[in-house]
């Protein structure tokens, strides 16, 4: 009896929070027919909002690959004054809303500052253009890819780059040859996570963007503006898109799951 | 000489790992270096391969110094106590590794590593990852991989301390085969007596990071060099007593010593064989109650305990034992019939000294 009442309370809370809202987005994208739903996700603005955030999305995740395995490898491997701070910061980004965050850049670049003098005598538009919004997507997801590489490192350990060192291989051959491939899952995770929060992010964006209409008007931005203008078939039809993508970024995270616990094991 | 390490140090922050160790192995040795954990072995192994820099002192390899040579260009094998197989490879590709880094020709890898999967035993697994083998599988696949390019020394770091009893046990013996067909030098590092004793020509015993005595199992097992040996090799009955009138009297035994001065405080030695028990008792001199009787499997373990409470050990083999009808706390008679005096810092006897016989009591045949 209480067996029951565990699982269906269970099945309530995801139906609740999860399955519902999904169903009835899904039901309202197609209100007004399939030729509206397609008109919706494919009218100039909301292409140019697809094409923002997937720029903003590969920018972001090729420097959070880069500098977040750099940061990992330092963090675990290097012992210096401050590394329990900077370990203890990492997270920083998860405890800050992405509002504050935005608003930090505003503050940072704003036109009476030194970095904002500096960005406006070199003509470099920072604040309600893309480096804003890319810098403002790298403080959301920053912590995705060194989280994910630190415990892989640590359990690692050194003794596979010994290993190859012994048998004649240099820190470079070390590197691409046994340190990377041995982090793959990692990568993959992290890229995951990164890719999901960097199509998804708001707050951040509203605020450094401007949400210029085809101009600094990502898709989570264009779905608010919708929503606003009363384009409710618009607003769902692009979030739908969206959370299609996100679903997809899931499964495949989950395959490479199933498929890392086979190999590592 | 083959490799050569004078006044080897190495300090870790405030730590000394190493203080002034010094030891040469020749061409084609099976060499081991047995110590507890943090006497400093480990260090002069990895000091030699080049994964450690030395605080101070030389290492040598085939006459030439290597302290400035890289480790990937001093020609050593390594294996680790984990592995440390490249997860993501297949068993061909780890062994392959080395030879692909140093640029061997498709066709030559080929060949080498055919041949050491043969050797290794590895045949039927070379398309494996190394998640799909057991223990034992993983350290010969490592093993492989660190003979591949032909190294000139194979030093192994604790190379059988990851895998059960048994599966230790087979990889022994397949090291002393390996050895004996390859011929290449090898240093291993273990904290296993037993181990040490079994496979290695000559032993080197560290504790506290100095080098305890260097000479064959049955040396450092029959002639102890310092106290530490005499205690970490195999069991043995140490006793303190002061030296009175050329006596040396601990309880009822007396332990004779003529050539030491009166006063003198030393520690007596004897091997738990060299303690003979009857449960008759007046077959020896000396009276004890029999404790414990622990079964070996070849022999048994006899734990004594005389009147003035000392607690010694003995040990017979299964037909010895037969001959008696022990049965615990009873009144067994007793006799020592080897010991020596334990080397002491400072004292004034040459150490090791031989080995003295004891009059073992009225024998009644």
């Amino acid at each position: 009896m209480m067996r029951r009442l565990f699982i269906g309370s269970v099945w309530l809370y995801f139906a609740l929070l999860l399955i519902g809202p999904i169903l009835y987005l899904a039901v309202q994208s197609f209100n007004e027919g399939i030729v509206a739903f397609w008109n919706e996700v494919t009218k100039p603005e909301a292409l140019h909002g697809f094409t923002l955030t997937l720029e903003i999305t590969a920018i972001v995740l090729v420097v959070n690959l880069v500098f977040g395995t750099i940061t990992a490898l330092v963090l675990v491997r290097q012992h210096f004054a401050g590394r329990t701070m900077l370990s203890g910061l990492i997270d920083l980004p998860f405890s800050v809303s992405p509002v504050i965050a935005g608003f930090m850049l505003i503050l940072l670049f704003g036109p009476e500052t030194i970095l904002g003098t500096f960005f406006g005598t070199l003509g470099v538009k920072v604040l309600f253009a893309m480096p804003a919004m890319v810098l403002a997507t790298l403080f959301a997801t920053f912590p995705f890819v060194v989280r994910e590489l630190t415990p892989l490192l640590q359990t690692i350990g050194t003794d596979a780059e010994e290993a190859a060192r012994t048998l004649g291989a240099n820190e470079w051959q070390v590197f691409l040859k046994v340190t990377l491939p041995m982090l793959r899952w990692g990568f993959v995770y992290g890229a995951t996570l990164t890719v999901a929060r960097a199509i998804g992010e708001f707050g951040a964006v509203l605020v450094v963007s401007g949400n210029i209409l085809m101009l600094t008007q990502t898709a989570t931005l264009h779905i608010y503006q919708s929503y606003v203008d009363f384009n409710y078939v618009g607003a769902n039809a692009v979030a739908l898109t969206l959370l299609a993508v996100s679903f997809a970024i899931l499964t495949v995270l989950e395959l490479a799951k199933a498929k890392a616990a086979a190999t590592v094991a | 000489m083959k490799i050569e390490v004078r006044g080897l140090t190495k300090q870790f922050g405030s730590v000394q790992a190493v203080s002034g160790v010094s030891f040469q192995v020749k061409e084609g040795e099976l060499l081991g270096l047995l110590g507890p954990s943090g006497s400093g072995k480990t260090t002069v192994l990895r000091s030699i391969a080049g994964l450690e820099t030395p605080s101070g002192g030389d290492i040598y390899i085939d006459g030439k110094r290597v302290n400035d040579l890289s480790v990937q260009d001093r020609n050593i094998g390594f294996v680790f106590q984990h592995y440390a197989l490249f997860k993501h490879l297949t068993v061909f590709e780890n062994i392959a590794f080395g030879l692909k880094i140093k640029k061997w020709k498709p066709a030559e890898i080929e060949q080498r590593v055919a041949e050491l999967l043969q050797l290794m035993s590895l045949d039927a697994l070379e398309h494996r990852y190394p998640h799909q083998l057991s223990g034992g599988q993983r350290q010969r696949v490592a093993i492989a991989r660190s003979l591949a390019p032909r190294p000139s020394v194979l030093l192994l770091d604790e190379p059988f301390g990851a895998v059960d009893a048994k599966v230790r046990q087979e990889l022994r013996e397949w090291l002393i085969r390996l050895h004996d067909h390859l011929n290449v030098t090898s240093l291993f590092v273990t904290h296993d007596q037993e181990e040490a004793m079994e496979v290695s020509g000559r032993i080197i015993v560290f504790s506290k990071g100095k080098l305890e005595q260097i000479g064959s199992p049955a040396e450092v097992y029959e002639e102890p060099a310092t106290e530490f040996v005499a205690r970490f090799i195999g069991a043995m009955n140490i006793l303190e007593g002061r030296v009175l009138n050329g006596v040396v009297k601990i309880g009822s035994l007396e332990f004779p010593a003529p050539n030491l001065p009166d006063h003198v405080s030393v520690q007596v030695g004897f091997r738990p064989y060299y303690v003979k028990v009857s449960e008759d008792p007046q077959r020896y001199r000396q009276t004890a109650t029999l404790r414990h009787i622990y079964f070996l499997g070849v022999a048994y373990r006899l734990e004594i305990e005389t009147a003035e409470g000392l607690i010694l050990r003995s040990r017979m083999n299964k037909e010895e034992f037969r001959q008696y009808r022990f049965e615990v706390s009873q009144p067994v008679s007793f006799a020592v019939t080897h010991f020596r005096f334990l080397p002491q810092e400072g004292m004034p006897f040459p150490s090791p000294t031989p080995p003295q016989l004891l009059d073992a009591g009225p024998f009644t045949p």
